[in-house]
C-alpha cells in the first residue's frame, strides 16, 4: 500500500500547486471539497498529520476556527446558558479574527463545529426554523426540547399555550421541557407578561434583532 | 425625502459600508430589501441613497487582499430619464463598489444574488419607488456602453468559469484517486480480519498511519493502543511536557476543550485536530505518563494530572459547601477559582459519592451537605 500512498501523495501536491488559493479563498468550493470527501469515504479533518490538512492547509483553517468557536461560546455562555444561533456564533467569530483575517461562511463554521463534537464538550447543531442553534455546554437536549426550540424560534419566546396547541402536548409535558431550559439557564421566565408567563431564550435575541429587522425598525432605519 | 420610508422587508443588514463610484460614502450601513439596496450614513442618518434591483445587470465579488476589504462590485443600467434627483447628477462609471470593512461580504452577496434571480420587485406592488421600471422591455433598450461592458463581463464569467470548471475536474480526478485508495484500505482490513495472529503489531501500526495520512476511519477493529499511532505516542509525550504547568496552574485538572485551545493557540501552526488530540491522550496512561484523560458520567472529558485525586478535592468541595450551607456550580466556581464546567462535575462527583444532595428547582441547581448521612 506504500507504494500507492506515495503516488496518491504525488498527487496531492499537484493538486495542492493548482488549486490550494481556491480552497482558501473559495467557500463554495471548499463546500464541493468536504462533499466529495465524505462521499467517498474520506474526512480531510481528522487528523493535522492527513495528507490534506498537510498540503492544502484546510487542517490549520479549521482546527483555528475551531478554537474562536470555543472562546466565544464560553464568553457568551453565562448569557444564554450555552445556546447560540449560528448567526450570532458567525458574526461575533468574525469581530474576533479581525478585519484582515480570511472570511469564513456558516458553512465552515457548522464543519468546525462537528469536529469539536468528539472532545466531550456537549457541543451540538439542532436545526431550527431556517438556521441552526448551536450548543456548547453538556446538558442533556432530547427530542422534546430541541421541538420546543423549533417553536420558541418564530418570536424568541414561547407559551405552555402555545405549546399545549401546536404540538397537541399536556400541561405536564410542556412544563417539564421549560423546566428544563429554565435551568440550565437557556431559557428565562417573563411573569409579568399580559396573559400566561413567556418563556424567553436569550439565544435568539439578537436572531431577532441583527441581521433580519423588522419594518418597523427597517422604518426607523430610513429617515 | 419622502420617496425613501416605504417599508418593503428588509432582508439584511452590513455595516460599515463604503461605497464609491465617483465619490467615496464612508461608514454607512448596507440595507438590502426585495426591491432595494439602501445606503444610509452611519454618524448621520439623514444621508441615504438608495438603487432599486432592477437597476442592476451584475453583480461580482472582490475578494479581500492585504490592505484591502472585500468587495462587491455592482453594474447598473443607465438611468432612465425619469429617474428622481440622487448624489450626483451623472457618473462617467456604470457601476458601484461596495466595501465591507467589518466582513458580512459572504453573505451578503449571497443575500443579493438571491434577490436578483427571484426579481420579487417584479411581482409585488412598486408603491412609490424612486425610479419606476414600469415597461418590461426597458430593460432590453441598450446605450453602446453597456454593450461593451456586459461582452466584458460575460467574457470574465466565463474564464472564472474556466478556472473553476478546471479546479472542478482536477478535484473530480484526485477523488477517484483517493476512493481508489480508501477500496483499497477496505481489503487490506478485510485480509488482517482474517488473518488475525499472522499480522504483526508493526504492520497493524503501519496500516493505521496510513489511514490517518489519508483520512479514513479505521475499519479494524482489534486495537491495541486505540487509534493510536506513532505519531499519537509522539503527541502523547509532547502533551505531557506542554500540560505539566498549566495544569498545576488550574489545579491539577482542566477540560479538554481548555487543552484544545490552549496547545493549538501556542502551536500557532501545524494545529491539532480534535480527534488528534483525543487520540493522544487516550494513551497517556498505557505510556505512563504524568497525566491522564479522565472521562465523567456526563461525557465531559479532562485532563488531570496523576497526583491529582479529584475524591480527596471532593472532600474539600463538602467542607466549602458545608460552610456556606448551600452553594450552586456558579457560586462554587467563583469561590474555588475554577471554571463552572469543572466545578459541576466535582459537586457532581461528590454527589454521588453521597456527601451532597440537590435541590433541582427551577432557580437552579443547588447542592447541599448530604445530612440524611451524616445525621440520623
Amino acid at each position: 500500500m506504500s507504494k500507492q500512498l506515495d503516488m496518491f501523495k504525488t498527487n496531492l501536491e499537484e493538486f495542492a500547486s493548482k488549486h490550494k488559493q481556491e480552497i482558501r479563498k473559495n467557500p463554495e468550493f471548499r463546500v464541493q471539497f468536504q462533499d466529495m470527501c465524505a462521499t467517498i469515504g474520506v474526512d480531510p479533518l481528522a487528523s493535522g498529520k492527513g495528507f490534506w490538512s498537510e498540503m492544502l492547509g484546510v487542517g490549520d483553517f479549521y482546527y483555528e476556527l475551531g478554537v474562536q468557536i470555543i472562546e466565544v461560546c464560553l464568553a457568551l455562555k453565562h448569557r444564554n446558558g450555552g445556546l447560540i444561533t449560528l448567526e450570532e456564533l458567525h458574526q461575533q467569530v468574525l469581530k474576533g479574527r479581525g478585519k484582515f483575517a480570511q472570511d469564513v461562511s456558516q458553512d465552515d463554521l457548522l464543519r468546525a463545529i462537528k469536529k469539536l463534537k468528539v472532545l466531550g464538550n456537549g457541543f451540538g447543531i439542532i436545526p431550527v426554523g431556517g438556521t441552526y442553534l448551536i450548543q456548547s455546554v453538556p446538558a442533556e437536549l432530547n427530542m422534546d426540547h430541541t421541538v420546543v426550540l423549533q417553536l420558541a424560534e418564530k418570536k424568541g419566546y414561547v407559551t405552555v399555550s402555545e405549546i399545549r396547541s401546536s404540538l397537541k402536548w399536556e400541561t405536564e409535558r410542556a412544563k417539564q421541557v421549560l423546566e428544563h431550559l429554565l435551568k440550565e439557564g437557556m431559557a428565562w421566565l417573563d411573569t409579568q407578561a399580559a396573559g400566561e408567563p413567556q418563556y424567553w431564550l436569550p439565544a435568539l435575541f439578537t436572531e431577532l434583532y441583527s441581521q433580519d429587522i423588522t419594518p418597523e425598525e427597517a422604518k426607523e432605519a430610513i429617515p | 425625502s419622502s420617496s425613501l420610508t416605504q417599508a418593503f422587508p428588509v432582508l439584511m443588514a452590513a455595516r460599515s459600508i463604503k461605497t464609491f463610484a465617483t465619490v467615496k460614502f464612508d461608514s454607512g450601513v448596507l440595507l438590502l430589501s426585495t426591491h432595494r439596496l439602501i445606503w444610509r450614513d452611519q454618524k448621520n442618518h439623514e444621508c441615504c441613497i438608495a438603487i432599486p434591483l432592477s437597476q442592476i445587470v451584475f453583480i461580482e465579488e472582490q475578494a479581500a487582499g492585504i490592505g484591502k476589504s472585500a468587495k462587491i462590485v455592482v453594474h447598473l443600467h443607465p438611468a432612465s430619464s425619469n429617474k428622481e434627483p440622487g448624489p450626483f447628477q451623472s457618473s462617467k462609471y456604470s457601476y458601484i463598489k461596495l466595501s465591507f470593512k467589518e466582513h458580512g461580504q459572504i453573505e451578503f452577496y449571497r443575500r443579493l444574488s438571491e434577490e436578483m434571480t427571484q426579481r420579487r420587485w417584479e411581482n409585488m406592488p412598486a408603491g412609490q419607488t424612486i425610479q419606476v421600471n414600469k415597461d418590461p422591455q426597458a430593460g432590453r433598450i441598450r446605450a453602446v456602453g453597456i454593450v461593451g461592458i456586459e461582452r466584458k463581463l460575460e467574457e470574465k464569467r466565463k474564464e472564472t468559469d474556466k478556472n473553476i470548471s478546471e479546479a472542478f475536474e482536477d478535484l473530480s480526478k484526485l477523488m477517484e484517486k483517493a476512493k481508489e485508495m480508501v477500496e483499497l484500505s477496505k481489503s487490506i482490513a478485510n485480509k488482517i480480519k482474517e488473518k488475525q495472529g499472522d499480522i504483526t503489531e508493526d504492520e497493524t501500526i503501519r496500516f493505521k498511519s496510513y489511514l490517518l495520512s489519508m483520512g479514513i476511519a479505521n475499519p479494524v477493529t482489534r486495537e491495541t493502543y486505540g487509534s493510536g499511532t506513532h505519531y499519537h505516542m509522539q503527541l502523547a509525550k509532547q502533551l505531557a511536557g506542554i500540560l505539566q504547568t498549566p495544569l498545576e496552574e488550574r489545579g491539577g485538572i482542566m477540560s479538554l476543550t481548555e487543552v484544545y485551545c490552549l496547545v493549538n493557540r501556542a502551536r500557532g501552526l501545524e494545529l491539532l485536530s480534535p480527534e488528534d488530540l483525543v487520540n493522544a491522550c487516550k494513551m497517556l496512561e498505557s505510556l505512563k505518563l504524568p497525566l491522564r484523560l479522565r472521562i465523567f458520567d456526563s461525557g465531559v472529558m479532562v485532563i488531570e494530572l496523576q497526583s491529582h485525586n479529584e475524591e480527596e478535592m471532593v472532600a474539600s468541595a463538602l467542607e466549602t459547601v458545608s460552610e456556606k450551607g448551600s452553594l450552586t456550580a456558579d457560586e462554587f466556581a467563583k469561590l474555588v477559582g475554577m471554571s463552572v464546567l469543572l466545578a459541576k462535575e466535582r459537586l457532581l462527583l461528590a454527589e454521588k459519592m453521597g456527601h451532597l444532595c440537590r435541590d433541582d428547582s427551577v432557580e437552579g441547581l443547588r447542592f447541599y451537605p448530604n445530612l440524611f448521612l451524616t445525621q440520623s
